[in-house]
């Protein structure tokens, strides 16, 4: 189409210019700097010139070990159980700590342990509050994408049925969308207060008080899943529009066929409503994975990544240690870490959908 | 398959409302507990949550809690912030993103391609990945104010607004949007003799009305809810918006009824919008649908 118009450098560069040059100092710079600066040891203000680290930071944020260690052993060579009966191990200690035969653990810290038979294997890394949240923020998107796109999908197909006052109802379930998520969080920390919260007393109206008070955000077994839950609770509306849109493209006369045909609602569904949604669904488990990987306001307003670190995350590593801390390097290291996850899943994504079609 | 009397049909139909009802009943009922609680005092709104008053406005019914959230905050100046904040943000970027656009569509320029592939490329680039070096640019940029040059934007309204005005998504509505607009009429222009500033002020930008709407709601939702990057870079109260002062609320761990106070503040003015606007804040979120 560009041989339609007049070639102009000077109109395209001067209308364009503007945006051009606020997105290189504003969005391409960081992006530069972010990789550049993790190889450094860049601070907010320091006294000291920047070094270059090489990959420095990068082994420090993602250095893992293994080490199996055997029991303690008698001189007769059994096994040496405490009272208890439980088996003795040599102190970690002893391996990560100054210990010239085993370098490649010196500083790392057990992240978890398990048995097998009488050997324990310990599970080593140099930075466990940062594999925690690594590790959280994986089991928010893989519960979040699924959930709250399919979720998303059955309130479409809901909301898409021809019925007097539907748009009422649309507009209430889209309604926590336009309320910031730093005050749906405030909101929520009183629904799972431990005391006075909305959810202990509806579950035990519900149960007669046979169901134990939990403080939903202060336990480390339900802080994360009371997270995930208002989470999707606050965005699936977000995606039900888009599904609703990607429905709507699908043409009347496909269900008129299928209706003809005598096809059940599940036959309908699957053969016409599904195969026409791919490209929407493509979309809406990018854009959830997306803004799943940024998690961080819950965090910030309900629990500061705790208790004990059970909802530590990505970005709130990376916010503590480049802002909290005035870490730079730090920040940006485990910035450059979740462009690479979000890209690679994106390529991934894509290229799963690409075989397909 | 039996047939449908006009009972059964009814009676599907009541399920049907049923169902919607109670998925409505979800999605409210914490938006009407924060109204109802903002009107009672502590004590009140700690009993009533043990029994449906917590979703009524029962008992002792009063404004005391958004009066009490004023004198324990400047409310009014972040209230001020964020709406300049935000609503500087939207003009600007429809402005500078409509034009950007006008260029990529209808004008040939060296260079158009590979920008306009750059400027799309970034829609997969988190805010979050870049805000840590963003934080350290702001800190070292220069700005030229009343007082002459200064260094560092940290604690200033051009460091909430100005890395905001540009972004890929803005760029690409309009670009779509544009290119489903009759070519001719631009030519039509051109064989005139019009300018293509003319061109694009008095035949373009009428006809954007729909996608300046949900380029300015699409913007003005994130930039109102903004909260990581006011959270690091605006240390003084002076240039707070709403989502930071809510900090003056967090430890109080008694005063439940002023943070719902000031909770309603901040977030009934834009249900309102919204519930005014609803077809537009909505036909917004579906049309970044057609991205893939």
């Amino acid at each position: 189409m560009a041989s339609k118009f007049t070639r102009s450098n000077r109109v395209g560069w001067s209308m364009a210019g503007p945006a051009a040059v606020l997105m290189a100092i504003f969005v391409v710079l960081p992006f530069i700097f972010a990789i550049g600066l993790s190889f450094t040891n860049q601070r907010l203000i320091s006294p000291n010139p920047t070094q270059f680290v090489g990959l420095a930071n990068y082994e420090q944020l993602l250095g893992v070990g293994v080490l199996t260690l055997e029991p303690e052993r008698d001189a007769a060579g059994a096994a040496v159980r405490d009272d208890a009966g439980a088996l003795a191990y040599p102190s970690l200690r002893s391996f990560t700590r100054n210990n010239d035969q085993y370098p490649q653990y010196d500083g790392m810290r057990e992240w978890f342990s398990f048995d097998i038979g009488e050997n324990r294997v310990f599970v080593l890394g140099r930075d466990i509050v940062f594999l925690k949240a690594l590790i959280n923020t994986v089991i928010f998107v893989l519960i979040v994408a699924p959930v709250q796109g399919g979720l998303a999908l059955g309130l479409a197909l809901l909301i898409n049925q021809k019925l007097r006052g539907i748009n009422l109802f649309r507009a209430i379930y889209f309604m926590p969308v336009v309320v910031s998520i730093v005050v749906v969080s405030l909101l929520w920390r009183f629904i799972y207060d431990g005391n006075s919260g909305l959810l202990n007393n509806l579950l035990g109206a519900a149960t007669f008080g046979a169901f134990p008070r939990i403080d939903w955000l202060g336990n480390p077994g339900t802080a994360l899943g009371s997270i995930i839950a208002m989470s999707i609770w606050q965005a699936v509306g977000f995606h039900m529009v888009i599904w609703l849109s990607g429905l709507q493209t699908i043409s009347p006369t496909l269900y008129e066929a299928a209706a003809i045909e005598g096809a059940s609602p599940w036959q309908t569904f699957r053969y016409v409503t599904w195969p026409g949604l791919r490209n929407t669904a493509v979309l809406v488990l990018i854009v959830i994975t997306m803004q799943a990987f940024s998690l961080f306001s819950q965090i910030d307003v309900m629990t500061g990544g705790g208790p004990l670190d059970s909802t530590q995350t990505i970005v709130f590593q990376a916010v503590e240690r480049g802002y909290g801390k005035q870490d730079i390097s730090g920040g940006s290291t485990i910035s450059v870490v979740l462009f690479v996850i979000v890209l690679s899943i994106s390529f991934i994504q894509r290229w799963l959908t690409r075989e397909k079609t | 398959m039996a047939a449908i009397t006009s009972d059964n049909h009814g009676l599907r139909l009541a399920a049907r409302y049923a169902v919607l009802v109670l998925i409505a009943v979800i999605f409210i009922f914490p938006l009407i507990f924060m109204l109802m609680s903002s009107l009672k005092p502590d004590q009140q709104l700690l009993t009533d949550t043990e029994s449906l008053r917590a979703f009524l406005p029962v008992g002792d019914i009063s404004l005391d809690n958004y009066f009490a959230a004023f004198r324990r905050a400047p409310v009014g100046l972040f209230v001020f912030n964020s709406v300049l904040v935000t609503g500087l943000t939207v003009l600007l970027s429809l402005v500078v993103c409509s034009l950007a656009a006008f260029a990529f569509v209808f004008v040939d320029w060296r260079g158009r391609e590979l920008v306009l592939t750059l400027i799309l490329a970034t829609l997969i680039v988190p805010f979050e990945t870049i805000a840590i070096p963003l934080l350290l640019i702001s800190a070292n940029l220069p700005w030229i104010g009343l007082e002459g040059v200064t260094r560092g934007w940290l604690n200033s309204y051009q460091v909430q607004i100005v890395p905001f005005v540009a972004d890929g998504l803005t760029i690409f509505l309009f670009v779509q949007y544009f290119k489903d607009l009759p070519g001719e009429l631009i030519e039509a222009a051109r064989v005139e003799g019009a300018s293509w500033w003319q061109i694009y002020r008095r035949v373009v930008m009428p006809l954007a009305g729909p996608v300046l709407a949900t380029a300015a709601i699409l913007k003005f939702l994130a930039m109102y809810n903004q909260y990581l990057w006011p959270l690091m870079v605006v240390q003084q109260e002076r240039y707070r918006p709403v989502m930071v002062g809510l900090q003056y609320f967090f430890q109080l761990n008694r005063a439940w009824g002023e943070i719902m106070a000031y909770l309603s503040l901040i977030t009934v003015p834009v249900l309102a919008f919204y519930l005014f606007l609803q077809r537009a804040f909505i036909a917004s979120i579906a049309s970044t649908g057609v991205k893939g």
